[in-house]
């Protein structure tokens, strides 16, 4: 019975590491970028959405915004910091991918101080947990996995069948030949950033339901985890970001249940680093080779 | 008015010169090939057509249109379509996939037709349809990104070395399709390496020497002169 509660605790936070590691493997896969500012747009949608519940918005029009935000947020920063340097080395955009996640972190500190604020977390997801077969199960484990999967289903629906969605894979796979059929890459871009960042978004909403708080610096740490998510998974690869981020949430729940809950970070950063020596193309990722 | 008018255009990768003052036209309903060996600029030429590449002043025209400074992607919905070097289809996507966004500029009502003149030219397209196009042979590939071309319904298709790494009986083939498509109307702009094959179907040619212009001529008459001879057909 123990052993199912903490499969349910696993999902649960697996669930959100997938929905953040999409957003860092979808806008790798398009300009082959590690957009360190993502774990802080989720920050700021956290604060969004709670600013404007404790100003006597509906929490579900709260929650909306707070995506929108996101999505805002993200696409702006696209457009001002990392456009700009679209046909710069790689490495100036990781530098610049940092700096912006800086300003994030440290904007929000000035702003909104640096101190942890409760989230009203009840006020989105209500009711009590329900009971199967002896098997304690919170309202948000089951509100969370479930959101989760269905954003999975529809971004799934929206990558493999629609135009956009296919373009969105002809440019991440052959910028230039993207461009040879018609398709503009820099809308396609924007599209992903979009996309990625309102699966944040979704994704800060319910880690805040989880663990209800906002802080100045919460986006880092779950931003990184999500970041070794998505290598475990194979960076790039949306199935892979999907499988990275259920593993990841499964085996911190799992080493905290062994009693070691002092190592749970210790051993994610473990996973990434075995995986970066054994199998750097993750679990899903695509070998870089090219047919002449 | 030419359908492609290309005037002194200017090329640089860096500080290298690549692309030295060339001029050279396209009439409707021709064949017209670029020859020379490799690195003579062949392939900038065509990336600079389509606007992957910028030209140093000059001026590009396409159906009476200047594209010199236009994006690539309107470009190519203009009705101009360019089959790069090494073919490049989306390895990771379906053939039908490929096709689809070939026809990325066109309605949603033009894919179905599209693709069913697609596939009865390239059968075997048809036969694979649902396979990853990185199965593909090299000579599946090659037709399946002729396909992807003509998918948006070009004017004007440029082909960059189609030939390329193909068995001889393939390459046969694809010159049987350029034909074919000529005689439907598509007007070709080809460059090779396999000079006497492309002189053969072209109607007229340009030899290219490191960047510039060297010789220009209709087809059989490059294919009879002593120095392309010496040069580019082994003799």
């Amino acid at each position: 019975m123990l052993f199912l509660s903490q499969i349910i605790n696993g999902l649960q936070l697996g669930s959100i590491y997938a929905l953040v590691a999409l957003g860092y493997s979808m806008v790798y896969g398009i300009i082959m970028l590690l957009n360190f500012a993502h774990g802080d747009i989720i920050m700021v949608g956290g604060y969004v959405a709670m600013l404007t519940i404790a100003a006597g918005v509906h929490p579900i029009l709260a929650v909306i915004l707070a995506i929108l935000a996101c999505v805002v947020l993200g696409v702006m920063i696209d457009k001002v910091a990392y456009a700009p340097l679209r046909s710069s080395p790689r490495i100036s955009l990781l530098i610049t991918a940092i700096g912006v996640s800086f300003l994030l972190e440290n904007l929000a500190q000035n702003i909104w101080g640096a101190n942890a604020r409760p989230f009203p977390n009840s006020s989105i997801i209500k009711g009590s947990a329900i009971n199967i077969g002896g098997v304690h199960i919170g309202n948000t484990a089951i509100v969370t996995i479930a959101v989760s999967l269905l954003s999975m289903v529809v971004l799934t629906f929206l990558v493999q069948k629609t135009k956009r969605g296919k373009a969105m894979r002809a440019v991440s796979e052959d910028m230039g030949t993207a461009q040879l059929m018609g398709i503009n890459v820099n809308n396609t871009i924007t599209f992903t950033f979009a996309v990625g960042s309102a699966l944040a978004g979704i994704g800060s909403i319910l880690y805040c339901c989880t663990y209800p708080q906002v802080s100045p610096t919460m986006g880092s740490m779950l931003g990184l985890k999500a970041f070794v998510a998505a290598v475990l998974g194979g960076i790039g690869s949306i199935p892979g970001a999907m499988v990275g981020g259920f593993a990841i949430g499964m085996a911190e729940v799992l080493v905290r249940a062994a009693g070691l809950s002092d190592w749970t970070d210790g051993a994610v950063f473990a996973i990434l680093i075995v995986v970066l020596l054994f199998r750097p193309t993750g679990l899903m990722g695509r070998p870089m080779t090219e047919k002449v | 008015m030419a359908m492609l008018q290309v005037d002194s255009i200017n090329v640089f990768y860096g500080s290298i010169h690549a692309i030295k003052d060339v001029s050279f036209n396209v009439e409707q309903g021709e064949i017209v090939t670029l020859i020379g060996a490799n690195g003579a600029g062949k392939s900038t030429i065509l990336k600079t057509v389509s606007g992957l590449l910028r030209s140093k002043g000059g001026s590009i025209q396409f159906t009476g249109h200047t594209i010199s400074s236009a994006a690539p992607h309107k470009i190519v919905s203009m009705g101009l379509a360019h089959v790069p070097e090494g073919r490049h289809v989306f390895s990771q996507m379906t053939v039908e996939e490929n096709l689809e966004m070939g026809a990325y500029t066109r309605s949603q009502g033009e894919i179905a037709p599209g693709l069913e003149k697609v596939y009865n030219r390239f059968p075997r397209l048809k036969e694979r349809r649902k396979q990853v196009s990185g199965t593909l042979s090299g000579g599946e590939q090659q037709m399946l990104a002729m396909g992807r071309a003509l998918m948006s319904q070009p004017a004007l298709l440029m082909l960059d070395e189609p030939s390329m790494g193909l068995a001889p009986l393939m390459v046969e083939q694809i010159f049987e399709i350029i034909k074919e498509l000529h005689k439907d109307g598509v007007t070709v702009l080809l460059v090779e390496q396999n000079a006497q094959m492309a002189l053969s179907v072209a109607n007229r040619g340009y030899v290219l020497e490191t960047g510039k212009i060297v010789l220009s001529g209709n087809g059989k008459d490059l294919l009879e002169d002593d120095a392309v001879k010496k040069a580019y057909l082994g003799g």
